[in-house]
């Protein structure tokens, strides 16, 4: 076995993974604080991107100033979501919200290309190319960038819950009725939390956008970015590196080795069955709450 | 005269629990099902094969799932691989010499088998876990069939369904197809009109309210959940055949994706959960609405009435698509079904605003 080979991929599955973290982190902060499943997040990433390809590239703005705009629209975006679609969902079944956020997510596919162009644009941040060499091991400076913003979001989102908007926001995450009982608008806090998955998503949108271009696939997100939440647990801020890192790594290497043998398309099922043994062994996931079902 | 519960008054239970209790509702029936055996003389060609084919067969597949998500509440966001299994093991099996009955039949089977593991699933997570779960299947048995070359005769192939003949009648006219497809979809409606009035149905109700009530009233949840996935992929094991043969007459994997699964779902939500009638108008308006949209904002692009980019009209769908789903979960949660509902009870007691009872 090459052993360079094996770190190559190890290491740049691992930033990879953080990168997944990025997405991820957006679904974690709303389930969270509401329970609601984001499954719409590919697509508020996508919309992310292509907004700050608008401000950087059509509008010819700086590259700080586009993503600062970005930030402030998604933000809205997000708040609205929340205000116009799922306040309405409280009490609903699960199916209903899944589906709901699924729609959210045709929708936004089909507005994103449908007005911006489907063709494959290129979303330039201004970062180096050059890949780093350590050893003898490349290392894609992009996904460096991309797995440190990662880390820095991680930690930022810790740090928020520690504030006094923060705390508000785990006590609605405990507990919606209690919260409610001392005082804390517990819609306030959830469209909070949505604005805050929306400034998760610009971070997202523009470092994937920038690796591998800002089209609707960027939306196929989604799928690892549910691996890593499933496997970090629903709830989890933490879970999320540690699981973006097992998912980026075990994604990577696995199909290094084996899509020589079978022909390809391996990555998807090592995220599937990330998720399938998760749920059938850990539903919880590795630092999630467990659930307690009342009868 | 026109109040048309006007003279029924039921004497015996058989008549009360008679599938159409009220005369109104079979005359109804009878046209609908005339004007279904009379389609292939009333409709030209191409709405025959481009329109009313694929609703019944979406029918008879929103149908399946609905069985499963509707009325023993087991979500299931995976139900376009169980088609694809059917719809493989149909045309692998009538390739082999199988007579096209008996590949139906397997096709059902083996779709059942492997739905049902989909269901051990169902057997330790409920709710958004089971979403997950059923997803994650969706996709190993979509990269199974890829990359089996037995399964999908090679990367990018293309199956071709050969010729068949189904009880001495040759499947080729578009008539023969369409009433092969009318007559599964019948079967199913049948089914799951009687499988609600049956202890069955009963019991599948009962785990779908609450898993743990239904074990204390000797429910078994675990034996009703399985059989639940068992019956619903057997179902859609021949749909997917079905679809297979009258529909798409070659199949690619891709038919049978990801989205393909949310589809169906949309399908039953759209219609009304565990609806029958809602299955039928939820398969039409996901599969029909999109298509219709585009056809008019299409011809009037063409006319210049309407200064659109042809890449916006190819997103049309999609976004129609997105926000029925929407509209239909905030604004209607128990689907069209209850529209229909609705309209139906105001003119059953036509003229008055509402009966006794």
């Amino acid at each position: 076995m090459d052993f360079q080979f094996l770190l190559e991929l190890t290491v740049n599955g691992a930033l990879t993974g953080w990168m997944y973290s990025l997405v991820a982190l957006g679904i974690v902060l709303i389930y969270k604080s509401s329970g609601v499943p984001n499954l719409a997040q590919g697509a508020m990433v996508m919309i992310a991107a292509y907004l700050v390809w608008v401000f950087s590239s059509m509008l010819a703005l700086p590259i700080v100033l586009a993503l600062l705009l970005a930030l402030v629209a998604m933000f809205f975006l997000g708040l609205l979501t929340e205000r116009l679609l799922l306040r309405r969902m409280v009490g609903q079944p699960i199916i209903m919200v899944v589906m709901l956020t699924l729609g959210l997510e045709s929708l936004l596919r089909g507005i994103g290309p449908g007005f911006l162009g489907a063709a494959p644009k290129s979303l330039d941040l201004g970062l180096n190319m050059m890949p780093i060499i350590v050893g003898e091991v490349f290392i894609n400076r992009e996904y460096l960038v991309g797995a440190a913003i990662g880390g820095v979001m991680v930690v930022l989102s810790l740090l928020f819950f520690r504030t006094r908007v923060g705390t508000k926001l785990r006590a609605v995450s405990d507990d919606h009725v209690s919260s409610w009982a001392v005082g804390i608008s517990v819609e306030r806090a959830v469209g909070i939390s949505w604005g805050l998955a929306g400034i998760a998503a610009v971070a997202a949108g523009a470092m994937w956008g920038s690796v591998q271009g800002v089209d609707w696939t960027l939306t196929t997100l989604l799928f690892p970015a549910i691996a890593v939440v499933i496997l970090g647990g629903l709830d989890s801020i933490y879970g999320v590196l540690v699981a973006g890192l097992i998912v980026g790594v075990l994604g990577s290497v696995i199909p290094g080795y084996v899509d020589p043998l079978v022909g390809g398309g391996t990555r998807d099922v090592v995220t599937s069955l990330i998720i399938l043994l998760t749920i059938m062994f850990r539903p919880h996931g590795i630092f999630g709450r467990e659930d307690i079902e009342r009868v | 005269m026109f109040y048309r519960l006007s003279g029924i008054k039921h004497t015996r239970y058989v008549s009360a629990r008679a599938l159409w209790p009220i005369p109104a509702d079979r005359r109804i029936l009878y046209v609908l099902g005339a004007l279904a055996l009379l389609a292939p003389v009333l409709l030209s060609d191409l709405y025959l094969t481009s329109y009313m084919l694929p609703w019944l067969i979406w029918t008879a597949a929103a149908l399946s799932l609905t069985l499963l998500m509707g009325m023993a509440g087991q979500l299931h966001f995976g139900f376009a691989a169980v088609l694809a299994i059917g719809a493989y093991t149909s045309i692998h099996l009538t390739r082999a010499g199988v007579p096209f009955e008996l590949a139906l039949l397997g096709a059902g089977l083996s779709s059942a088998v492997i739905g049902s593991a989909f269901g051990a699933a169902a057997l330790r997570v409920k709710g958004l876990y089971l979403v997950m779960a059923t997803l994650s299947m969706q996709y190993l048995v979509e990269w199974v069939i890829v990359n089996v070359p037995a399964i999908s005769g090679g990367a990018q192939a293309t199956l071709n369904t050969p010729d068949v003949r189904f009880l001495f009648v040759p499947l080729q006219s578009d008539a023969s197809l369409y009433y092969m497809a009318l007559l599964w979809t019948v079967v199913v409606t049948l089914l799951l009109l009687n499988i609600r009035r049956s202890s069955f149905g009963r019991a599948l109700v009962a785990v779908r309210d609450k898993d743990f009530a239904a074990a204390v009233i000797g429910v078994n949840p675990v034996r009703f959940k399985l059989l639940a996935f068992f019956v619903s992929s057997f179902l859609g094991g021949v749909t997917g055949a079905i679809l297979a043969f009258c529909y798409y007459q070659a199949v690619t994997p891709e038919q049978f994706g990801f989205n393909v699964s949310i589809q169906l779902v949309a399908m039953v939500l759209v219609g009304g959960l565990g609806s029958v009638i809602g299955a039928y108008l939820g398969a039409g308006f996901v599969l029909l609405l999109p298509i219709l949209l585009t056809n008019l904002l299409a011809g009037a692009a063409q006319i210049d009435w309407l200064p659109i980019s042809f890449n916006l009209i190819a997103h049309i769908p999609l976004m129609v698509y997105g926000a029925l789903i929407i509209g239909v979960i905030l604004f209607e949660p128990l689907g069209l079904a209850k529209i229909y509902d609705n309209l139906r009870k105001y003119f059953l007691v036509w003229p008055f605003r509402h009966t006794q009872s």
